[in-house]
Protein backbone atom coordinates (compact mmCIF):
# COMPACT_ATOMS: atom_id res chain seq x y z
CA UNK A 1 0.00 0.00 0.00
CA UNK A 2 2.79 2.35 1.02
CA UNK A 3 4.55 1.83 -2.32
CA UNK A 4 1.39 2.68 -4.28
CA UNK A 5 0.89 5.78 -2.15
CA UNK A 6 4.44 6.86 -2.97
CA UNK A 7 3.97 6.18 -6.70
CA UNK A 8 0.87 8.31 -6.81
CA UNK A 9 2.21 11.09 -4.56
CA UNK A 10 2.31 13.66 -7.40
CA UNK A 11 -1.15 12.67 -8.59
CA UNK A 12 -2.59 13.05 -5.09
CA UNK A 13 -0.86 16.41 -4.59
CA UNK A 14 -2.18 17.56 -7.95
CA UNK A 15 -5.76 16.57 -7.07
CA UNK A 16 -5.50 18.50 -3.78
CA UNK A 17 -3.99 21.47 -5.66
CA UNK A 18 -6.83 21.42 -8.23
CA UNK A 19 -9.64 21.13 -5.68
CA UNK A 20 -8.01 23.83 -3.55
CA UNK A 21 -7.65 26.14 -6.58
CA UNK A 22 -11.29 25.63 -7.44
CA UNK A 23 -12.52 26.53 -3.96
CA UNK A 24 -10.36 29.58 -3.37
CA UNK A 25 -10.78 30.72 -7.01
CA UNK A 26 -7.04 30.49 -7.88
CA UNK A 27 -7.27 31.03 -11.67
CA UNK A 28 -3.90 29.57 -12.79
CA UNK A 29 -4.71 26.41 -10.86
CA UNK A 30 -8.06 26.10 -12.62
CA UNK A 31 -6.43 26.63 -16.06
CA UNK A 32 -3.75 24.03 -15.31
CA UNK A 33 -6.44 21.57 -14.24
CA UNK A 34 -8.40 22.17 -17.46
CA UNK A 35 -5.18 21.49 -19.45
CA UNK A 36 -4.73 18.28 -17.51
CA UNK A 37 -8.33 17.30 -18.09
CA UNK A 38 -7.92 17.57 -21.88
CA UNK A 39 -4.79 15.40 -21.84
CA UNK A 40 -6.37 12.94 -19.47
CA UNK A 41 -9.37 12.46 -21.77
CA UNK A 42 -7.02 11.79 -24.68
CA UNK A 43 -5.03 9.30 -22.65
CA UNK A 44 -7.95 7.44 -21.13
CA UNK A 45 -9.68 7.15 -24.51
CA UNK A 46 -6.90 5.20 -26.20
CA UNK A 47 -4.44 3.81 -23.61
CA UNK A 48 -6.66 1.00 -22.26
CA UNK A 49 -7.39 -0.09 -25.84
CA UNK A 50 -3.69 -0.01 -26.70
CA UNK A 51 -2.90 -2.28 -23.76
CA UNK A 52 -5.62 -4.75 -24.73
CA UNK A 53 -3.84 -5.03 -28.09
CA UNK A 54 -0.37 -5.24 -26.50
CA UNK A 55 -1.52 -8.05 -24.21
CA UNK A 56 -3.12 -9.98 -27.08
CA UNK A 57 -0.05 -9.42 -29.26
CA UNK A 58 2.09 -10.86 -26.47
CA UNK A 59 0.14 -14.12 -26.19
CA UNK A 60 -0.61 -14.69 -29.88
CA UNK A 61 2.72 -14.02 -31.55
CA UNK A 62 5.55 -16.34 -30.56
CA UNK A 63 9.10 -15.04 -30.34
CA UNK A 64 10.38 -17.15 -33.25
CA UNK A 65 7.77 -15.67 -35.55
CA UNK A 66 8.50 -12.04 -34.65
CA UNK A 67 12.24 -12.67 -34.81
CA UNK A 68 11.88 -14.15 -38.28
CA UNK A 69 9.78 -11.29 -39.64
CA UNK A 70 11.23 -8.19 -37.97
CA UNK A 71 14.44 -9.54 -36.42
CA UNK A 72 18.05 -9.01 -37.44
CA UNK A 73 17.80 -10.87 -40.74
CA UNK A 74 14.44 -9.47 -41.80
CA UNK A 75 15.60 -6.87 -44.38
CA UNK A 76 13.22 -4.64 -46.31
CA UNK A 77 10.18 -6.75 -45.47
CA UNK A 78 10.88 -6.22 -41.76
CA UNK A 79 11.06 -2.46 -42.23
CA UNK A 80 7.80 -2.50 -44.16
CA UNK A 81 6.08 -4.57 -41.45
CA UNK A 82 7.08 -2.34 -38.51
CA UNK A 83 5.98 0.77 -40.40
CA UNK A 84 2.63 -0.86 -41.14
CA UNK A 85 2.26 -1.91 -37.49
CA UNK A 86 3.01 1.64 -36.32
CA UNK A 87 0.60 3.21 -38.82
CA UNK A 88 -2.27 1.11 -37.48
CA UNK A 89 -1.91 2.47 -33.95
CA UNK A 90 -3.06 5.57 -32.11
CA UNK A 91 -1.94 7.92 -29.36
CA UNK A 92 1.11 10.02 -28.45
CA UNK A 93 4.67 8.73 -28.54
CA UNK A 94 4.95 7.76 -24.89
CA UNK A 95 2.34 5.08 -25.59
CA UNK A 96 4.79 3.47 -28.03
CA UNK A 97 7.50 2.71 -25.47
CA UNK A 98 5.64 -0.25 -23.92
CA UNK A 99 5.09 -1.58 -27.45
CA UNK A 100 8.82 -1.17 -28.11
CA UNK A 101 9.43 -3.26 -25.00
CA UNK A 102 7.23 -6.09 -26.29
CA UNK A 103 8.88 -5.94 -29.73
CA UNK A 104 12.31 -6.06 -28.12
CA UNK A 105 11.33 -8.98 -25.89
CA UNK A 106 10.12 -10.86 -28.95
CA UNK A 107 13.37 -10.36 -30.82
CA UNK A 108 12.81 -7.36 -33.12
CA UNK A 109 16.06 -5.79 -34.36
CA UNK A 110 17.31 -2.49 -32.93
CA UNK A 111 16.96 -0.85 -36.33
CA UNK A 112 13.34 -1.93 -36.67
CA UNK A 113 12.44 -0.82 -33.13
CA UNK A 114 13.60 2.73 -33.91
CA UNK A 115 11.95 2.77 -37.33
CA UNK A 116 8.81 1.69 -35.49
CA UNK A 117 9.14 4.56 -33.00
CA UNK A 118 9.69 7.04 -35.85
CA UNK A 119 6.67 5.85 -37.79
CA UNK A 120 4.60 5.77 -34.60
CA UNK A 121 5.51 9.36 -33.82
CA UNK A 122 4.15 10.87 -37.01
CA UNK A 123 2.64 8.38 -39.45
CA UNK A 124 -0.28 6.87 -37.56
CA UNK A 125 -3.31 6.64 -39.83
CA UNK A 126 -5.81 8.16 -37.36
CA UNK A 127 -3.46 11.12 -36.96
CA UNK A 128 -2.84 11.54 -40.69
CA UNK A 129 -6.62 11.84 -41.03
CA UNK A 130 -6.74 14.77 -38.61
CA UNK A 131 -3.69 16.32 -40.26
CA UNK A 132 -5.33 16.24 -43.70
CA UNK A 133 -8.42 17.87 -42.24
CA UNK A 134 -6.51 20.79 -40.74
CA UNK A 135 -3.44 21.26 -42.92
CA UNK A 136 -4.49 19.76 -46.23
CA UNK A 137 -3.65 16.64 -48.24
CA UNK A 138 -0.57 18.12 -49.90
CA UNK A 139 1.02 19.08 -46.57
CA UNK A 140 0.30 15.66 -45.05
CA UNK A 141 1.57 13.58 -47.96
CA UNK A 142 4.67 15.72 -48.48
CA UNK A 143 5.55 15.61 -44.77
CA UNK A 144 5.10 11.84 -44.68
CA UNK A 145 7.22 11.32 -47.80
CA UNK A 146 10.05 13.48 -46.44
CA UNK A 147 9.86 11.90 -42.96
CA UNK A 148 9.89 8.25 -43.96
CA UNK A 149 13.44 7.97 -45.39
CA UNK A 150 14.71 9.97 -42.41
CA UNK A 151 13.11 7.50 -39.97
CA UNK A 152 14.68 4.57 -41.79
CA UNK A 153 18.05 6.35 -41.74
CA UNK A 154 17.65 7.02 -37.99
CA UNK A 155 16.95 3.30 -37.51
CA UNK A 156 20.26 2.40 -39.18
CA UNK A 157 22.18 5.07 -37.24
CA UNK A 158 20.67 3.97 -33.90
CA UNK A 159 21.65 0.38 -34.61
CA UNK A 160 25.23 1.53 -35.25
CA UNK A 161 25.35 3.77 -32.17
CA UNK A 162 23.61 1.69 -29.48
CA UNK A 163 23.24 -1.66 -31.25
CA UNK A 164 25.52 -3.84 -29.14
CA UNK A 165 24.43 -3.06 -25.60
CA UNK A 166 20.88 -1.97 -26.35
CA UNK A 167 17.98 -3.26 -24.32
CA UNK A 168 14.45 -2.11 -23.65
CA UNK A 169 13.51 -2.49 -20.01
CA UNK A 170 10.12 -3.22 -18.57
CA UNK A 171 8.92 -0.37 -16.40
CA UNK A 172 7.42 -1.81 -13.25
CA UNK A 173 5.11 -0.26 -10.70
CA UNK B 1 -10.96 12.93 -32.05
CA UNK B 2 -14.08 11.14 -30.89
CA UNK B 3 -14.45 9.43 -34.26
CA UNK B 4 -10.87 8.18 -34.18
CA UNK B 5 -11.30 6.79 -30.70
CA UNK B 6 -14.52 5.14 -31.82
CA UNK B 7 -12.83 3.49 -34.83
CA UNK B 8 -9.83 2.41 -32.77
CA UNK B 9 -12.17 1.08 -30.08
CA UNK B 10 -14.26 -0.78 -32.64
CA UNK B 11 -11.16 -2.41 -34.17
CA UNK B 12 -9.86 -3.39 -30.74
CA UNK B 13 -13.28 -4.84 -29.93
CA UNK B 14 -13.31 -6.94 -33.11
CA UNK B 15 -9.76 -8.21 -32.47
CA UNK B 16 -10.76 -9.07 -28.90
CA UNK B 17 -13.87 -10.99 -29.97
CA UNK B 18 -12.03 -12.93 -32.68
CA UNK B 19 -9.24 -13.74 -30.21
CA UNK B 20 -11.78 -14.90 -27.63
CA UNK B 21 -13.54 -17.18 -30.11
CA UNK B 22 -10.23 -18.69 -31.22
CA UNK B 23 -8.88 -19.29 -27.73
CA UNK B 24 -10.55 -17.89 -24.63
CA UNK B 25 -7.80 -18.95 -22.19
CA UNK B 26 -5.11 -17.27 -24.23
CA UNK B 27 -7.25 -14.14 -24.54
CA UNK B 28 -7.77 -13.87 -20.79
CA UNK B 29 -4.04 -14.36 -20.23
CA UNK B 30 -3.37 -11.59 -22.77
CA UNK B 31 -5.82 -9.23 -21.08
CA UNK B 32 -4.20 -9.93 -17.71
CA UNK B 33 -0.76 -9.16 -19.15
CA UNK B 34 -2.05 -5.98 -20.78
CA UNK B 35 -3.69 -4.86 -17.54
CA UNK B 36 -0.48 -5.50 -15.56
CA UNK B 37 1.55 -3.41 -18.00
CA UNK B 38 -1.05 -0.65 -18.05
CA UNK B 39 -1.11 -0.49 -14.26
CA UNK B 40 2.68 -0.32 -14.04
CA UNK B 41 2.94 2.70 -16.34
CA UNK B 42 -0.19 4.52 -15.22
CA UNK B 43 1.53 6.69 -12.63
CA UNK B 44 4.51 7.73 -14.82
CA UNK B 45 1.96 8.64 -17.55
CA UNK B 46 -0.15 10.67 -15.12
CA UNK B 47 2.95 12.44 -13.80
CA UNK B 48 3.87 13.45 -17.36
CA UNK B 49 0.37 14.79 -17.99
CA UNK B 50 0.58 16.87 -14.81
CA UNK B 51 3.99 18.23 -15.82
CA UNK B 52 2.78 19.15 -19.34
CA UNK B 53 -0.32 20.83 -17.90
CA UNK B 54 1.98 23.15 -15.95
CA UNK B 55 4.36 23.74 -18.87
CA UNK B 56 1.48 24.67 -21.19
CA UNK B 57 0.13 27.11 -18.64
CA UNK B 58 3.36 29.08 -19.05
CA UNK B 59 3.30 28.76 -22.86
CA UNK B 60 -0.32 29.55 -23.81
CA UNK B 61 -1.65 29.47 -27.41
CA UNK B 62 -1.76 33.26 -27.66
CA UNK B 63 1.96 33.46 -26.94
CA UNK B 64 2.74 30.76 -29.52
CA UNK B 65 0.72 32.55 -32.21
CA UNK B 66 2.42 35.86 -31.35
CA UNK B 67 5.96 34.51 -31.75
CA UNK B 68 5.42 32.04 -34.60
CA UNK B 69 3.01 34.09 -36.72
CA UNK B 70 3.68 36.33 -39.72
CA UNK B 71 7.25 37.50 -40.43
CA UNK B 72 8.69 35.43 -37.63
CA UNK B 73 11.52 34.22 -39.93
CA UNK B 74 14.45 32.18 -38.62
CA UNK B 75 13.81 33.34 -35.07
CA UNK B 76 10.28 31.95 -35.36
CA UNK B 77 11.68 28.73 -36.83
CA UNK B 78 14.09 28.37 -33.90
CA UNK B 79 11.44 29.13 -31.28
CA UNK B 80 9.05 26.67 -32.96
CA UNK B 81 11.71 23.94 -32.87
CA UNK B 82 12.49 24.60 -29.20
CA UNK B 83 8.89 24.80 -27.95
CA UNK B 84 7.96 21.77 -30.05
CA UNK B 85 10.86 19.77 -28.60
CA UNK B 86 10.10 20.57 -24.99
CA UNK B 87 6.36 20.05 -24.93
CA UNK B 88 4.01 17.40 -26.09
CA UNK B 89 0.59 18.57 -27.25
CA UNK B 90 -2.05 16.05 -28.31
CA UNK B 91 -3.12 16.14 -31.96
CA UNK B 92 -6.59 17.49 -31.35
CA UNK B 93 -5.06 20.64 -29.84
CA UNK B 94 -1.90 20.96 -31.95
CA UNK B 95 -3.55 20.62 -35.39
CA UNK B 96 -6.13 23.37 -34.87
CA UNK B 97 -3.28 25.48 -33.44
CA UNK B 98 -1.17 24.80 -36.55
CA UNK B 99 -4.07 25.76 -38.81
CA UNK B 100 -4.46 29.00 -36.85
CA UNK B 101 -0.74 29.70 -37.24
CA UNK B 102 -1.01 29.34 -41.03
CA UNK B 103 -4.02 31.66 -41.10
CA UNK B 104 -2.06 34.20 -39.06
CA UNK B 105 0.64 34.17 -41.71
CA UNK B 106 3.18 31.72 -40.31
CA UNK B 107 5.31 30.01 -42.96
CA UNK B 108 4.96 26.32 -43.78
CA UNK B 109 8.53 25.77 -42.59
CA UNK B 110 7.67 27.12 -39.11
CA UNK B 111 4.45 25.11 -38.87
CA UNK B 112 6.13 21.93 -40.13
CA UNK B 113 9.07 22.16 -37.73
CA UNK B 114 6.67 22.91 -34.86
CA UNK B 115 4.45 19.92 -35.63
CA UNK B 116 7.29 17.47 -36.26
CA UNK B 117 9.26 18.36 -33.13
CA UNK B 118 6.02 18.13 -31.12
CA UNK B 119 5.50 14.60 -32.37
CA UNK B 120 9.05 13.27 -32.59
CA UNK B 121 11.05 14.98 -29.83
CA UNK B 122 9.99 15.00 -26.19
CA UNK B 123 12.11 16.57 -23.48
CA UNK B 124 9.27 16.44 -20.96
CA UNK B 125 8.86 12.71 -21.62
CA UNK B 126 12.63 12.03 -21.67
CA UNK B 127 12.78 10.63 -18.09
CA UNK B 128 10.14 8.05 -19.01
CA UNK B 129 11.88 7.25 -22.29
CA UNK B 130 15.18 6.71 -20.42
CA UNK B 131 13.43 4.19 -18.15
CA UNK B 132 12.54 2.13 -21.21
CA UNK B 133 15.41 2.64 -23.65
CA UNK B 134 18.30 3.62 -21.35
CA UNK B 135 20.03 6.99 -21.21
CA UNK B 136 22.23 6.71 -24.30
CA UNK B 137 19.56 5.44 -26.70
CA UNK B 138 16.89 7.87 -25.45
CA UNK B 139 19.13 10.91 -25.80
CA UNK B 140 20.44 9.82 -29.21
CA UNK B 141 16.92 9.16 -30.46
CA UNK B 142 15.81 12.65 -29.44
CA UNK B 143 18.87 14.35 -30.93
CA UNK B 144 18.56 12.50 -34.25
CA UNK B 145 14.83 13.19 -34.41
CA UNK B 146 15.48 16.86 -33.68
CA UNK B 147 17.89 17.04 -36.63
CA UNK B 148 15.37 15.18 -38.80
CA UNK B 149 12.62 17.62 -37.76
CA UNK B 150 14.79 20.59 -38.78
CA UNK B 151 15.40 18.98 -42.19
CA UNK B 152 11.68 18.26 -42.58
CA UNK B 153 10.85 21.87 -41.65
CA UNK B 154 13.28 23.33 -44.16
CA UNK B 155 12.19 21.00 -46.99
CA UNK B 156 8.50 21.63 -46.28
CA UNK B 157 9.20 25.36 -46.51
CA UNK B 158 10.80 24.80 -49.92
CA UNK B 159 8.16 22.53 -51.42
CA UNK B 160 4.86 23.85 -50.07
Amino acid sequence: MNKHLKNYAWVILFIIFSIGSYFIGFKPGVVIYSNFNQFFIEMISFIPLLFVLIGLFDVWFPKEMIEKHIGKESGVKGIFLVILLAMLQAGPLYGAFPVAYILYKKGASVKNIFIYLGAFSSMKIPMLGIEMGYLGIKFTILRTLISLPLFILIGYIMEKVVGKDFEVKEVKA
Amino acid sequence: MLNNTLIFGLLTGIVLIVSFILDNKKTILGLKKGWKMLFSILHPFLNILILISFVLFFIPDTLIVKYLGANSGWLGFTIAAIIGSITLIPGFISYPLAATLLKQGATYAVVAVFMTTLMMVGIVTLPLEIKYLGKKAAIFRNVLNFVAAIIIGILMGRFM
